[in-house]
């Protein structure tokens, strides 16, 4: 029993990131219909511009709203001169801009910062907390309390805000939504810029556990991107549960089948749901019109 | 025929890629130009069966690297473990990855858009992954080494070898994909392409030309992992990889989908520009990622329907 | 409408012209392909600031043999695919007249090939003992082999009677290379590896693998074979789940700043590491202490950042080979080899060099040191054989 709980912290830990990541691709998708590849950047840029601006002598708090706010502005470029002057092009175009785009701020982060490893002080101490007999760091509650508060905020800000209102109808339809005065490119920039946000919340929360360096944006947007496809495209709850899902599924597969293999296990199991359930846990059945 | 007629017939592009194949040698001063030229007709050949999928079915393969996976240790397995010629281990490779596209093809195939691209994500990555733990076959992640390549007694190695040998390859799939484009099935793949519901009702078997293509296109990719395996003397894992996958799509999507022709054009480009921007040194990857995202922006169809609207504005 | 395809594919063949070759000066050229970006950059981005610190550092005092050095450094990415190309590319279009690189063991089986043909000196600085092993004329390395750093960890094991243990290692091509020697050279010690794990070189979290080696009651010491990120976090994994067996690292983790990344965890962490890291803890009688306290402080006030062997072994790849140039009085590949392969008493920051025909790295056990972690500081133990 106290295995199961150790791999299951583990799990959610390491989910965690992979939801908030997931998350961030669903709100791009949602809004203008693009897979964002890009998204694992921004998790990397807060994570290594704190590191890099507490370096320099910046306080920790300071440095991480500077994070965001650096990460929020990438992804309103990324918006504003890579998706939109793209707009039109095929899915698969659109893809492959994001993919030049993540390419392009890594190589930009291993000049601006450095090849090595980094790791940021934890909120709440580093020792572990001992429950049912596994050790849990506290570092690992701060992570599963924020997605938790990322997560509500966006419900709330979506549900109950006209701005909420905006997203969902530029989400249904972009012409119908523009024809009632929604101003849509504003919302798409929101969305990437929420996305970017949760991104670099996600880094700077995570750093402490995972470390962080120029790189580490790539197979988040992998994970992450699987994550959302097994909750489901479109669903944000959905993609926060394909993601934690995800990271349960690793540790529970490194703990008690094969740690060479878990990630292998993983995917069949994405693979195994999907073929069940064609449009993911979660996610809304797509109709094709014709 | 007319010199019209000749220019416009269908396989004209390929002759013209031929002509190249012969000619270009005459530019090379040194067996590095061999090399890189004999890489990208390698990597166009993958591409364009990549091309095949996703330019002409509409498909998107997130994973078609680990075709060019199963190719390159085929060879290697082949020649290390199990004694075989290597032009049998191609031919063996290529059944194999057919085989295995048969198979994971049918179910995935009834995915449709991001579902199937992360299904064949997933697909990628499981071959990555047994290729670089199954050691006791793959030698693990430092990769097997490979024998040079024995035709009728004589050893067959070199950059001046596989450029021949891949250009040679790449006109005849060249040629084999324009005539499957103009062909009864290739006009299904497109109608397919445009919609799989309305092709369904013209009576179109929907599933087994999707199949078809996936296995068409999953042979091109092992046959050109084969020759990278033979060129290189050696094969790693991450020539499965998820980075290698994406490379291969950024070259159909930059050529140009649906185009032979692009097919080569964007290999020529992802092999060539890194060579070219090295002179940037750190720079290099910055320089990479805004000249692909410049490319896909402004010539969001690929560079040869790009300048071919281009011929066409110039001709009004 | 082919006319604009044979546009097309006529600026194909004009394209690949421009690859662009290197100018040839009256210089004497070394070629280096490494790593640099990738998923081996923590180990080839110190070896290029190495190489170009010390190049410009000889050039400065009038070069070698009269002649400057000029360095030419391509990036494979980690790819061996890349690497073979660059290799050629540095054969053919630059002409060098040696080469010091190849950061890891897959791209530098790959370039193997290409230098044994072209008869080019080739000083590797991948770790696998494969490398030199069979011998090969052109091939030499730099790097202390993987199957030393087991067995400088076996003897301090046998010598603590800590006789069985578990393993975990990283998937990447460093931990399983050195998992593949610590298997084959346990029975020799006399060590029984019970139990077996592994990681991603990039994961972020090891407590299940850790959980179970926990379980096994019989283990009585852990090793963990791998570089980069995965030894610090197996650490910190350590400490979370109170674990409290010996661990043992491997000379992956390279640099001071796995003290700081793994924090009070590396505790009592023992691990086989290169004189240059623990430079200031020396004797001042031990013949390497002048030249790793140089290079040390000289890297850390160029770069910023604190030493790593990664970079020792290029700087001693790069001495050897000067060194030998000297000694040769000329470029010509064939000399240079010739003395490269009689470097005798070379001391550098991976040890004291001694190669010979039969031989190419030149390094026996002693030139690692034992160290163990205390007080967020190196300290050597002292040493299993003696």
């Amino acid at each position: 029993m106290a295995e199961f709980l150790q791999f299951a912290f583990s799990g959610l830990t390491v989910g965690a990131v992979y939801a908030l990541v997931a998350l961030g691709f669903t709100l791009i998708y949602n809004a203008s219909g693009v897979v964002n590849f890009a998204q694992g950047e921004f998790v990397m840029l807060g994570g290594m511009s704190t590191v890099f601006l507490a370096l320099a002598g910046v306080p920790l708090p300071l440095a991480a709203l500077i994070a965001v706010v650096v990460a929020v502005a990438i992804g309103l470029a990324l918006h504003r001169f890579a998706i939109e002057p793209a707009r039109g092009a095929s899915a698969v175009t659109l893809i492959m801009i994001t993919i030049g785009a993540s390419i392009f701020l890594r190589g930009a982060a291993q000049i601006a910062f450095d090849k090595r490893f980094h790791s940021l002080p934890p909120l709440l101490g580093a020792d572990p907390i001992r429950f049912g007999g596994a050790a849990i760091l506290p570092q690992s509650l701060v992570v599963l309390a924020g997605a938790a508060i990322v997560v509500a905020l966006l419900w709330g800000v979506i549900d109950r805000t006209l701005l909420g209102k905006a997203v969902i109808a530029t989400a249904a339809n972009r012409l119908a939504a523009r024809l009632v005065g929604i101003n849509t490119r504003r919302i798409v920039d929101f969305s990437f810029a929420v996305s970017a946000a949760i991104g670099a919340v996600a880094g700077i929360l995570v750093t402490p556990i995972t470390l962080t360096s120029y790189d580490v944006g790539t197979l988040l947007a992998l994970k992450g991107f699987a994550g959302a496809m097994l909750g489901g495209i479109g669903s944000a709850f959905g993609a926060v549960v394909g993601g934690l899902l995800l990271g349960l599924l690793e540790a529970f597969s490194a703990g008690y089948i094969s740690s060479n293999y878990k990630d292998a296990v993983a995917f069949l199991v994405i693979l195994a749901v999907l073929f069940i359930m064609p449009q993911g846990l979660l996610g809304r059945v797509q109709v094709e019109r014709v | 025929m007319s010199m019209r007629a000749l220019l416009d017939h269908r396989l004209a592009p390929v002759a013209a890629i031929a002509v190249i194949l012969l000619l270009l040698p005459l530019l090379f001063p040194s067996t590095y130009y061999y090399r890189i030229a004999a890489l990208v007709f390698i990597f166009a050949l993958a591409s364009l069966g990549v091309n095949l999928l996703m330019g002409f079915a509409g498909q998107v393969s997130l994973g078609h690297a680990g075709f060019l996976g199963i190719g390159a240790y085929a060879v290697a397995i082949g020649a290390t473990h199990l004694g075989a010629p290597s032009w049998l281990s191609i031919l063996g490779g290529a059944a194999l990855s057919g085989l295995i596209a048969f198979i994971v093809g049918r179910p995935i195939l009834e995915l449709k858009g991001q579902y199937l691209a992360v299904a064949t994500l997933g697909f990628g990555l499981l071959v990555a992954i047994v290729l670089t733990n199954e050691a006791a076959w793959t030698g693990g992640p430092d990769g097997m080494s490979v024998p040079h390549l024995v035709l009728f007694g004589f050893p067959l190695h070199g950059p001046q070898v596989w450029y021949w040998i891949g250009g040679i390859t790449f006109v005849i799939g060249a040629a084999l994909a324009l005539n499957l484009i103009d062909s009864p099935t290739g006009r299904a793949l497109r109608a397919i392409h445009d919609s799989e519901v309305a092709s369904r009702m013209l009576g179109i078997d929907v599933a087994w030309h999707k199949l078809a293509i996936f296995v068409i296109s999953a042979i091109y990719a092992s046959v050109a992992g084969s020759y990278l395996a033979l060129l290189n003397e050696l094969i790693t894992p991450d020539v499965s990889g998820f980075l290698r996958s994406i490379e291969l799509v950024a070259m159909v999507v930059l050529g140009g989908m649906g185009s032979v022709v692009g097919s080569l054009i964007g290999a020529t480009l992802l092999i060539v520009l890194p060579q070219i921007l090295t002179i940037l040194h750190e720079y290099e990857q910055m320089v990479l990622g805004i000249v692909v995202m410049g490319f896909l922006i402004f010539l969001r169809q690929g560079i040869v329907p790009g300048i071919a609207a281009a011929f066409g504005r110039m001709r009004t | 409408m082919a006319r604009h395809h044979i546009v097309a594919v006529v600026s194909i063949g004009v394209s690949i012209l421009f690859a662009a070759p290197n100018q040839t000066w009256a210089q004497t050229k070394i070629g280096a392909v490494l790593s640099v970006t990738g998923p081996a950059s923590f180990l080839g981005d110190p070896e290029k600031k190495t190489l170009e610190m010390y190049v410009e550092a000889i050039n400065a005092k009038g070069g070698v043999n009269g002649q400057k050095l000029q360095l030419v450094i391509y990036d494979d990415g980690g790819d061996a695919n890349n690497a073979r190309t660059f290799a050629t590319r540095l054969v053919e279009e630059d002409k060098i007249a040696a080469m010091v690189g190849g950061t890891t063991t897959g791209s530098t089986l790959a370039m193997i090939p290409v230098f044994e043909e072209a008869q080019i000196p080739f000083i590797s600085l991948a770790g696998a003992v494969q490398i030199i092993e069979p011998v090969r004329k052109w091939v030499f390395k730099t790097p202390h082999t993987d199957r030393m750093a087991c067995e400088k960890i076996f003897a301090d094991l046998k010598h603590r009677n800590l006789t069985t243990i578990a393993l975990i290692s990283g998937t990447d091509a460093f931990g399983k290379s050195m998992r593949d020697q610590c298997v084959a050279v346990a029975p020799k010690f006399g060590i029984n590896i019970a139990h077996e794990e592994t990681y991603g070189p990039r994961d972020s979290d090891m407590t299940p693998q850790l959980t179970n080696i926990r379980n096994r009651t019989d283990v009585r010491a852990v090793v963990n074979t791998g570089f980069g990120q995965g030894p610090a976090i197996v650490t910190r994994n350590y400490r979370q789940l109170g674990i409290t067996l010996p661990l043992y690292q491997s000379h992956g983790v390279a640099s001071k700043q796995f003290i700081d990344l793994a924090g009070p965890a590396a505790e009592g962490v023992r691990l086989p590491a290169a004189a240059l890291l623990v430079a200031d803890k020396l004797p001042d009688s031990d013949p390497q202490k002048p030249v790793v306290m140089n290079y040390s402080r000289e890297y850390q006030q160029k770069t910023g950042q604190p030493v790593s062997t990664f970079g020792g072994h290029a700087y001693d790849g790069l001495m050897i080979l000067v060194q030998a140039m000297q000694r040769a009085k000329s470029a010509d590949k064939a000399q240079v080899r010739d003395e490269i392969e009689k470097t005798k008493g070379y001391i550098g920051t991976g040890g004291i060099v001694n190669m010979s025909p039969t031989d190419h790295v030149g390094l026996d056990l002693s030139a690692f040191r034992m160290i163990e972690i205390k007080n967020g500081d190196w300290i050597l133990v002292p040493d299993a054989h003696s």
